[in-house]
């Protein structure tokens, strides 16, 4: 537990007939494969189910049928803390009562017993994110971006080869989000991390994706090259979905 | 701005007026108690000074010690029972549960202290293997840990609902963030769940201190003899059996005296001692416990449960070993139901009528201010208001009583001594559910109604009776369990010709007709448990 998987590069996600159902809503149904090192955007209607598919791959939810496979390992009965996987938030990705570099430390040890290696290491991640001597900052302390920022920090130290972003710019304004797109760009090139990030903008998508799914009513309507989806050709239910 | 002020300032005027009787109508009652005090000091001043002897200490000292330990007793494995059941958001029965842990707060003092006896006692259920482990008879568990036992069942339950409403404040992210991270319990538990416990963990001891130090009803039950006595038992005991005027005045100068330096400890420690309490509801979050852990927290709960229920089956077993049919023909119980009910509505009326004045009032005068900072009367109306909850009515009481008792009146005046502290005793939960209600609704309809020119009785009919229905009948229904419950004033100023339901209770049980107490006990839970319930209903939203 305490020595996450080395593999910096990303590993292949792949949903086979995945069957889940809330109790007193209409159950869903994910059928999808991810190649290794790629960037998926997750994009849907409200209630499409983006957040219960990230949920199944992080293990947050359990599939009532079907199997989760990343790098061709069943997940059935994985527990969240082992499968390979980091999730970022929209927010409350951070505890407030403790300063950022515990924070990020968590991504090392979650009982918070750090060396000083692993405390240079927070640092080195913080510098890499663009925290530098920030690390007694409280969450409190920081904006919207910075704490996200903090977020991404622990992913670093995590080192999981996927990474989950759930919507995790939707409170920043246009010009921070695309610094952060560009960190995650950045972060992206240099890890190769398998990425799925869910998005309401049609922008994220195009600027940083490779491919596109396209969620609609607990179901995996198209999914296909970023590049086709925002060509005249894309998906009809697509292109209605961005262009009202 | 200033031109909309002064126009609800015409409007406004009198519901101020209204807010300034009713706390004048409850300074009265507060301030005659210790006039009468200070009176009776001042012409006994000599017995009041030597009443302060050992005695006096060892009641103090007791009265203090049984509220620090019936605290910890009840808070510590509150901490733990409320974390395992926030840490199972999902199990079969947990609504079951929380349920049950509401039911003590509903339930009078008298009827669980007769619980805790039917299970615990000489001749209860649990008699026979007590006094195996024991080995020997079994001695009955009057004294310190009797009243342990019954303070905790009070409190175990409301403290871990408190507690529980803590945790489930944290956001789900930061539980499901906690499951990839890989925290064990123990990490979870430094890390996530320590921090916000910690923050309301004075505030829940507080209020459970408080509730412990002016307890009455349960140390005169399961109190024994001069070592288990606390400064409101002995208050009643000066009074009624000692006709010792002086001493219970030396007594409540010293119980005074404890409340108000408790107070002042517990709020400059950061304890909020009028907060708002609600029933935590289970959010949809996932279960991450491991095996060791699932067992442990299981083996929690189920422990909190049988402790919290056990007396209340005692309470139905007991009561329905009772003759019922005899005891429902007894006129003695007839008298005494319908002079309960009847003190306990008006006693209701009252209540309401205290609270909508001051929520009137307040609302009016913080409309008039507008942006500037509150006035005292403002305060007085608001916040002060709730204080009233740590001035035990026992004190207040004692204080009438020693000024009535030369009048020749003093059991005359029973019913409005009942009716007027239960009334007010109540007020303060009365108000924390009418206010929100009346200053949203204020807030929406003062301008639609005065440009309408609907107002008076019409306004009430039409605008504000629909929206206040709701929180007006929780506060009627609670005021009522309250006063239906309360053995505090009934015990001094009750007699023969004025006996409520618990009067007749403790009487019977002092006659050592312990089944007809049990049967009547049960009707008495019953009647406080259905009044409750329907206090909790206004809980689910009105659309």
């Amino acid at each position: 537990m305490n020595t996450p998987p080395q593999d910096e590069r990303g590993a292949s996600i792949r949903l086979e007939e995945v069957v889940f159902g809330y109790a007193g809503a209409a159950s869903m149904r994910f059928d999808l494969s991810v190649e290794p090192s790629s960037i998926v955007a997750i994009m849907g209607a409200s209630g499409s189910g983006k957040t219960t598919l990230l949920n199944l791959i992080a293990g947050f939810e359990a599939p009532s049928a079907g199997r989760v496979l990343i790098g061709e390992q069943d997940m059935a009965g994985v527990p969240p803390a082992r499968r390979p996987v980091s999730m970022v938030f929209q927010e409350n990705n951070l505890f407030a009562h403790l300063d950022v570099a515990a924070n990020v430390g968590l991504g090392r040890s979650p009982a918070l017993r750090l060396t000083s290696a692993d405390q240079e290491e927070v640092s080195q991640a913080l510098a890499q994110v663009g925290l530098a001597g920030k690390e007694k900052r409280l969450p409190g302390e920081l904006s919207g971006g910075e704490r996200q920022r903090v977020a991404l920090a622990r992913v670093l130290l995590r080192r999981r080869p996927i990474l989950l972003l759930d919507e995790p710019f939707a409170s920043l304004g246009p010009g921070l989000r695309r610094e952060m797109l560009a960190l995650i760009s950045d972060l992206h090139s240099r890890l190769g991390m398998t990425t799925l990030m869910v998005t309401h903008h049609p922008e994220d998508a195009r600027e940083i994706a490779d491919t596109v799914a396209f969620l609609a009513s607990g179901r995996i309507e198209a999914v296909g090259a970023a590049a086709h989806f925002f060509s005249e050709a894309g998906p009809a239910g697509f292109r209605h979905y961005i262009e009202g | 701005m200033a031109v909309a002020a002064a126009r609800t300032f015409d409007h406004a005027n009198p519901r101020v007026a209204a807010g300034v009787i009713a706390l004048a109508a409850i300074g009265l009652l507060i301030g005659g108690a210790f006039v009468g005090m200070v009176w009776e000091a001042a012409r006994d001043w000599s017995g009041a000074v030597s009443a302060f002897d050992g005695y006096m200490m060892r009641v103090a000292r007791f009265t203090l010690w049984q509220a620090a330990l019936s605290t910890v007793l009840s808070v510590v494995p509150a901490l733990f029972v409320a974390r395992a059941l926030a840490r199972h958001p999902r199990f079969f029965g947990r609504a079951m549960v929380l349920r049950l842990f509401g039911v003590p707060l509903a339930l009078p003092a008298l009827v669980a202290a007769l619980g805790v006896l039917a299970l615990y006692g000489r001749a209860g259920y649990f008699a026979a293997p007590l006094g195996y482990l024991h080995g020997g008879q079994w001695p009955g568990i009057y004294g310190l840990s009797g009243i342990l036992v019954a303070h905790v069942f009070f409190n175990l339950p409301l403290a871990t609902r408190l507690f529980l409403h803590a945790l489930e404040t944290i956001p789900a992210d930061q539980w499901r963030l906690s499951a990839q991270l890989g925290m064990n319990a123990r990490a979870s538990f430094r890390l996530i769940e320590w921090p916000v416990l910690r923050s309301s963990l004075v505030g829940v001891a507080a209020l459970v201190f408080m509730l412990c130090i002016t307890s009455f009803t349960i140390v005169l039950l399961l109190g024994g003899g001069p070592r288990a006595t606390t400064l409101e038992v002995a208050i009643y005991q000066a009074l009624r059996f000692d006709f010792d005027p002086a001493r219970a005045v030396a007594l409540v100068a010293v119980q005074v005296t404890l409340v108000a330096v408790s107070v002042y400890l517990l709020t400059r420690l950061g304890a909020d001692l009028a907060a708002e309490r609600g029933l935590p509801v289970a959010p949809s979050r996932p279960v991450f416990a491991g095996p060791v852990e699932r067992i442990v927290n299981g083996t929690l709960i189920l422990l909190a449960l049988l402790f919290v229920a056990g007396p209340m089956a005692a309470i139905v077993a007991a009561g329905l070993q009772a003759d019922l049919m005899r005891l429902a023909l007894d006129p003695a119980v007839h008298a005494a139901a319908a002079t309960s009910l009847v003190l306990a509505f008006l006693a209701a009326v009252l209540c309401i009528a205290l609270s909508l004045c001051l929520v009137g009032g307040r609302h009016a005068l913080s409309q008039m201010r507008g942006g500037r900072p509150p006035v005292a009367l403002e305060s007085a109306m608001g916040s002060w208001a709730a204080f009233v909850l740590v001035i035990p009515p026992i004190v207040i009481g004692a204080g009438w009583f020693v000024m009535l008792r030369q009048t020749g009146q003093l059991f005359a005046l029973a019913p409005v001594m009942v009716v007027t502290v239960n009334a007010v005793m109540a007020m303060p939960f009365a108000m924390r559910a009418i206010r929100p209600a009346y200053d949203t609704a204020a807030a929406r309809h003062d301008r639609l109604a005065a440009s309408l020119g609907i107002s008076g009785a019409t306004r009430w009919r039409l605008v504000d009776w629909p929206v206040l229905r709701r929180p007006l009948l929780t506060g009627f229904a609670f005021a009522m369990a309250l006063s239906l419950g309360d053995l505090g004033v009934i015990a001094l100023f009750g007699s023969d010709a004025v006996q409520t339901l618990p009067y007749l209770l403790l009487q019977r049980m002092g006659a050592y007709r312990t089944a007809d107490a049990a049967g009547l006990a049960l009707f008495l839970g019953l009647l406080c448990l259905l009044l409750m319930t329907l206090a909790d209903w206004r809980a689910r939203p009105s659309r």
